[in-house]
């Protein structure tokens, strides 16, 4: 133990989830180069575990019922940040006339990074995929052009740069799901690692 | 805002050095993506991450990922094809089976 | 090095000095330290009274002597390990060490290929274990040293530089100012480029070992000036710092 080392904040207040910090700031985390994204190319795709194709084009997803949900956000490396301002389309919008059977979704990204998680926690109101934050374009380091928003799940579930959902009748554990992270990723059950 | 990048595979010695004997900078690696062989220390690194990621300088194709928990760590070398490890002449070296 | 896992140490506050208005050299005690190379490094872990930890990768600043090592550090604002180190670490507390860890960017005294160093602010630390690692094993391999600081009085171990070049035959030093130049200065404050690295680095012919240290950009900027220049891109060995503080 080091005397007098506290390290940054960490709340004790219930509202938290265990083991998290509250920061005012917005980390940015990548595992990789920014991809660079034009609108003009960029493109949403939902896949089913038939093969089927749903694609939205840049323009036809700003064409879509728009949504500005304020949540809160908990990164497993241990910042939590209270009322975020997003603006985007819901997933139950988006999968509304997908025709699945499936129980599982893998979303991918442009520059390769994937997270699995299941497809039930991407309906009922609690996904998106944003492109907007607090009042402006979501930035390239914070997944801009459009990143997946899921906030009931520690943050890495929400995919930056996402680019796609693959349906899957199996859980296909996704990049930090192979290296050690759960699968499901419950921040106030804290589930962080494999079989916690 | 902080500006983000990527640090040497150099940085990668600490962390490593928990599981191995050697510093792995000085090892050559294979990138299994394009072939490219070279230094581990002149891999990229992004730390500002769930867990460290050290990608080929090359195409950027992932060669090394470690996370570590509390009471564990995972390593995933799929992405290098190989590690050369220099070892000192004087160590005994068991002949092949 | 020793050939086993590498686990924590405790380490304990002996000395401290002040190198600029904004980093110290702290001196660790480390019972049992085994000893490294000039430009390894040190991961340093401070531990909370909740069990919260956080830990940052420091380079080694001086050959190590009786289980004492130094670090330089750079007060990083916001930042959670240097401004802790650096303010409120008293003597006698405990931080835990692993190490020393890098083997690649690492200077053996035994080298006779020319060296040159170049450094980008507080990444002086490491090419400044070579340059004492040099003096220590009377090594008259020649040493050229490009260090680029903000201004004058970020220069780190100011003092000692001066004595080394007057005494250590074989050592030259030369700094480049990006933002206020000492008065009589000839120059503008600028970016080390080019004509830096060639006035006062060595021709590639004479295959030196060149070591980069520094912030990203900066290292990022030398290391392909150099290799244009015609060094060879594996005789030039980079460590770059992230912002982590």
């Amino acid at each position: 133990m080091s005397p007098g080392f506290q390290g940054r904040p960490r709340s004790a207040e219930p509202a938290l989830p265990p083991g998290q910090y509250l920061t005012e700031d917005f980390p940015v985390l990548s595992a990789g180069p920014t991809p660079k994204v034009p609108l003009e190319s960029w493109e949403f795709v939902i896949s089913t575990e038939a093969g089927e194709e749903h694609r939205w084009s840049w323009a036809e997803l700003m064409a879509l019922p728009q949504e500005t949900p304020t949540v809160d956000i908990h990164c497993v490396t241990r910042w939590s940040k209270r009322e975020t301002d997003w603006q985007g389309v819901s997933l139950d919008t988006l999968l509304n006339g997908v025709n699945t059977d499936a129980h599982y979704a893998v979303a991918h990204s442009y520059g390769g990074y994937t997270t699995n998680l299941p497809l039930g926690d991407l309906r009922g109101g609690r996904a998106w995929v944003a492109h907007r934050f607090d009042g402006a374009d979501l930035p390239a380091e914070h997944g801009g052009p459009a990143r997946l928003l899921v906030p009931h799940l520690y943050f890495w579930k929400s995919a930056k740069w996402v680019r796609g959902i693959r349906l899957r009748t199996m859980d296909e554990p996704g990049f930090w799901e192979t290296a050690g992270y759960h699968d499901y990723g419950d921040p106030w059950r804290e589930q962080r690692y494999q079989g916690d | 805002m902080t500006q983000l990048s990527y640090l040497d595979g150099n940085m990668l010695d600490g962390p490593l050095r928990e599981l191995f004997a050697v510093d792995l900078s000085a090892a050559t690696g294979r990138c299994d993506s394009c072939g490219m062989t070279g230094p581990m220390a002149c891999l990229h690194v992004y730390s500002h991450a769930p867990g460290l990621v050290a990608r080929c300088p090359a195409c950027t194709a992932v060669m090394l990922r470690l996370v570590r928990s509390p009471d564990r760590a995972w390593l995933d070398l799929r992405g290098a094809t190989f590690l050369q490890v220099p070892m000192p002449l004087d160590q005994p070296h068991p002949r092949p089976l | 090095m020793s050939a086993a896992p590498l686990g924590w140490r405790v380490a304990r506050l002996v000395e401290r000095r002040v190198e600029t208005p904004t980093a110290q050299t702290l001196v660790l005690e480390v019972p049992g330290w085994p000893g490294h190379l000039p430009g390894q490094h040190v991961d340093v872990r401070l531990t909370a009274e909740d069990g919260y930890q956080a830990a940052r990768s420091y380079s080694l600043a001086a050959p190590g002597t009786d289980g004492r090592i130094e670090l330089t550090v750079q007060r990083v604002p916001d930042g959670e390990v240097s401004p802790y180190l650096i303010d409120a670490w008293a003597q006698g507390d405990p931080v835990e060490v692993r190490g020393p860890v890098g083997g690649w960017f690492i200077w053996r005294t035994e080298e006779t290929s020319p060296v040159l160093l170049v450094a980008g602010g507080s990444g002086i630390v490491p090419l400044m274990a070579m340059v004492r690692a040099r003096r220590v094993a009377g090594s008259r391999v020649p040493f050229r040293l490009v260090y680029s600081a903000r201004t004058p009085t970020d220069v780190f171990y100011a003092d000692e530089l001066r004595r080394r070049v007057r005494d250590d035959l074989g050592l030259d030093v030369a700094y480049v100012y990006t933002r206020e130049a000492p008065e009589g200065w000839r120059g503008e404050p600028h970016r080390v480029g080019l004509a830096d690295l060639n006035t006062h680095g060595w021709p590639p012919d004479l295959e030196p070992h060149c070591y980069v240290c520094g912030p990203t950009g900066f290292v990022e900027t030398v290391a392909d000036l150099l290799v244009g220049l015609g060094h060879e891109a594996r005789r030039v060995r980079t460590e770059r710092f992230g912002p982590t503080g």
